[in-house]
């Protein structure tokens, strides 16, 4: 058997990445990989796709029940689904209590500690938003996923948590070895968006990995709990999804550093592509009514 | 003693020049500012104070949970204290500070017990309001003559957001107005315990004064005299040898904080004509707020050793009648012999000592005098967490050249003493074995050495036989290595 790999899928909020994550994993099974999805989200919704269930049983919500996550077993939290991929939900708080971070921490340690990566050539992590504290950094840290892949799109604020999840795999990237397996794209149909991520993988050190074009199949299969690879495996979008499974196979290794840039250097690319305008520093946190003024 | 001021502070000062050089330049840069020497005459001791201490030293310092369970809070008697989290800290805090008490202990009265909501894994992932609404109907239900429920915040709580003071406002509207009171001191907020002392303060203000319904307790008659102890935690009793020279100068003391303290008693505080401040470090937020919001005046008492208690009966009488005056006269006249024979027998043997202190609160100063009136000199002192106001109140107490040290590390205060050489230290439980184990005698000051009480006359009768036990044990004569006599 291979060595084993670990990869994670990072991104805004809504930008697609278990959408993204599932049709690629399940790709990556047609291609006889074994496969285990470790969703990182209090939310559980990182393999609804893969096993047609609205939400599994997540490991926190079990270990609240029986007590705590020593009482259980790993075929309490383990779902098999399409394709024999392997899913588990770490689950958390509802909105606005505890700590969803120490839930991912602890999910973590419980499926290394009872072998849940045994057997199988990919572990992939699904991870909420962004960085936002230790805990959601713990997929990325020493002996976790060695290829971040984020998800984003030419939105601003995509690329800006794109951007910043950079700065969080830089932070392990010399202790731990995580590196920036790539960008994946994931069409939002804005103006100059594959130029734009291109540009922005440059400067991140890094390169746009797939450029995934947006196509309606995708919500049509979601509708039904299915990827697209399940749901019309002859079409378009899916050789889509097969292409992106066939680069992130072939990159083992070729993961870099990243480079992340600042707020201002962000700002120029989109000015160099013209979709921003040149910033009037004078005008910078004036209203409406001032700026009459002084021009009158 | 032979030496002169002068020479003395030459002495000191390269004593502190010898000690920072062990530390970095940057290092030692910061500690110089928190060591130095009083200089007669100034405002203050010269030295900083109140800062976050250096990573790398061992500093002796608590935590703002310590502050206010273990100081302010832990002693209320008859309310149940949650230590509110994973269970170390409460296992730690257990038992409290030998804050005596009456009472039964489990029926009507609970500082002996450990109340914990013993955090587990899941309480962090899923947050413990749940769980502490459950824990107080337990202790509703165990303990039903409970008077209240505090919530000791530890640090997770603040970590993950738990609404305490939701689960506070819920679960006391539950059981018809019960206190409830939740406490922000998780341990990482400020640079010591001294910020637990105040939100402790805070939180009787916010969640005991304020919630205070006038109709509660119609059967409180006020007298003239009505006065309270405020910032006495009755650490072996200390609380009720004051008590007793208040109530025989004919004032009449309607609460004690929070040594052998009631719930009851802080409600009724704010009748009172006059609030006596004993520790003013963890008291003084209360004190002040009295006085704002119910135009209390409150006044700074000294119960430590013969001269001052006189001075404190004084100075206590001097804000009621001519009655009350002439009575403290006469309490003082009264314990004269006391005193005399106390100080025939322990001051020739003590006479000329030295001492070095190192403790928190008021004791840093407030005891000097204690000293002073067996003959003994303190020779060096300094705050765990004292402020400024702190230090400069230290300047009435000490003299010319005294060794200052505020937050010391236990490097500063073993190369202090091992230079200075004094007869006696006096210091917390960390420190006692180090010391002892240098030859020095040494007194636990804090917690007087499960010994007291230390406050007012008949405690100055127990502080002097302690003191002399401590340094007049043949222990020491026996403490040469015969190794080291050989050579």
């Amino acid at each position: 058997m291979a060595k084993l790999r670990q990869i994670a899928f990072y991104g805004k909020g809504g930008i697609g990445k278990s959408t993204t994550s599932q049709n690629t994993l399940a790709a990556l099974s047609e291609m006889g990989q074994k496969i285990l999805i470790v969703g990182c989200d209090p939310k559980a919704d990182s393999t609804r796709l893969i096993l047609h269930a609205k939400a599994q049983d997540t490991i926190l919500s079990l270990a609240a029940e029986a007590g705590s996550v020593e009482d259980l077993e790993l075929e309490d939290v383990m779902k098999i689904g399409y394709r024999d991929i392997r899913c588990v939900e770490s689950g958390g708080p509802e909105p606005g209590v505890g700590c969803a971070g120490r839930g991912v921490i602890t999910s973590i340690n419980f499926l290394e500690e009872n072998g849940a990566y045994d057997g199988v050539d990919y572990v992939s992590y699904d991870v909420l938003g962004d960085v936002v504290c230790g805990g959601f950094a713990m997929p990325i840290r020493e002996n976790k996923a060695q290829e971040i892949y984020i998800v984003m799109s030419g939105e601003m604020m995509a690329m800006y948590a794109a951007n910043n999840i950079s700065k969080g795999i830089l932070k392990y990237a010399n202790s731990g070895g995580v590196r920036l397996g790539g960008l994946v794209c994931n069409e939002r149909q804005t103006d100059k968006e594959l130029e734009l991520a291109d540009s922005l993988a440059k400067m991140l050190g890094s390169r746009l990995i797939h450029f995934v074009p947006r196509d309606n199949i995708v919500q049509h299969a979601e509708l039904r709990r299915m990827t697209v690879l399940e749901y019309a495996p002859e079409s378009k979008q899916a050789q889509e999804y097969r292409d992106l499974a066939t680069k992130i196979h072939a990159n083992a290794g070729n993961g870099t550093i990243p480079t992340p840039i600042t707020m201002d250097q962000l700002e120029d690319l989109l000015m160099e592509h013209g979709i921003m305008k040149s910033v009037d520093e004078s005008q910078v946190g004036k209203s409406a009514a001032e700026l009459a003024a002084a021009a009158a | 003693m032979s030496m002169t001021v002068e020479e003395r502070k030459a002495v000191n000062k390269a004593l502190i020049d010898e000690v920072l050089k062990a530390y970095p330049d940057k290092m030692a840069k910061r500690r110089a500012k928190h060591l130095g020497q009083y200089e007669e005459g100034k405002p203050d001791c010269g030295v900083k104070s109140n800062i976050k201490s250096l990573p790398g030293v061992m500093t002796i310092r608590g935590c703002a949970y310590a502050g206010s369970k273990g100081v302010v809070w832990g002693p209320i008697k008859d309310m149940v204290h949650i230590s509110h989290g994973p269970v170390g800290c409460g296992q730690y805090s257990w038992a409290a500070r030998r804050n005596y008490y009456i009472g039964t202990t489990g029926i009507d009265t609970f500082v002996t017990m450990q109340f914990t909501s013993d955090f587990q894994e899941k309480d962090i992932v899923f947050g413990g309001d749940k769980k502490l609404d459950k824990i107080i109907d337990e202790i509703q239900g165990l303990f039903p003559l409970n008077k209240g429920i505090s919530i000791q915040s530890e640090c997770p709580i603040g970590l993950i957001g738990d609404d305490i003071e939701a689960v506070s406002k819920k679960k006391s509207k539950e059981y018809e107005g019960h206190t409830i009171v939740p406490v922000r001191c998780e341990g990482f907020r400020g640079v010591s315990q001294s910020l637990g002392h105040h939100l402790a303060n805070d939180a009787i203000r916010d969640w005991v004064f304020d919630k205070l319904d006038g109709s509660k307790r119609p059967e409180f008659e006020s007298t003239p005299y009505d006065v309270t102890i405020i910032g006495d935690y009755n650490i072996g009793g200390d609380a009720w040898s004051s008590r007793i020279l208040l109530e025989e100068i004919g004032l009449r003391v309607i609460a004690q904080w929070s040594g052998d303290g009631t719930i009851a008693e802080l409600e009724n505080t704010p009748k009172a004509k006059l609030n006596l401040i004993h520790c003013y470090r963890s008291m003084n937020y209360i004190s002040r707020h009295m006085e704002e919001k119910y135009g209390i005046p409150w006044v700074e008492y000294n119960f430590f050793g013969p001269t001052k208690i006189a001075a404190s009966l004084r100075e206590i009488a001097s804000h009621f009648d001519d009655t009350i005056k002439a009575n403290a006269e006469a309490v003082i006249a009264k314990y004269q012999p006391l005193v005399d024979a106390v100080l025939a027998k322990y001051r020739p043997r003590l006479l000329d000592k030295t001492v070095m202190l190192y403790v928190g609160g008021l004791r840093p100063r407030h005891v000097i005098g204690a000293y002073e009136d067996l003959g003994m000199k303190v020779v060096g002192t300094g705050y765990e967490f004292g402020h400024n106001d702190d230090y400069q109140r230290t300047t009435h107490y000490i003299g010319d050249a005294t060794l200052i040290y505020d937050d010391v590390t236990g490097y500063e205060f073993e190369k202090f003493v091992e230079k200075i050489q004094p007869d006696l230290i006096g210091s917390g439980i960390k420190e006692k074995y180090v010391f002892q184990k240098m030859g020095v005698p040494f007194r636990q000051m804090h917690s007087w050495d499960y010994s007291g009480p230390y406050h007012g006359y008949d405690g100055f009768a127990i502080f002097a036989r302690d003191m002399d036990m401590a340094i007049s044990s043949p222990v020491w004569k026996l403490a040469k290595a015969p190794w080291k006599a050989a050579a």
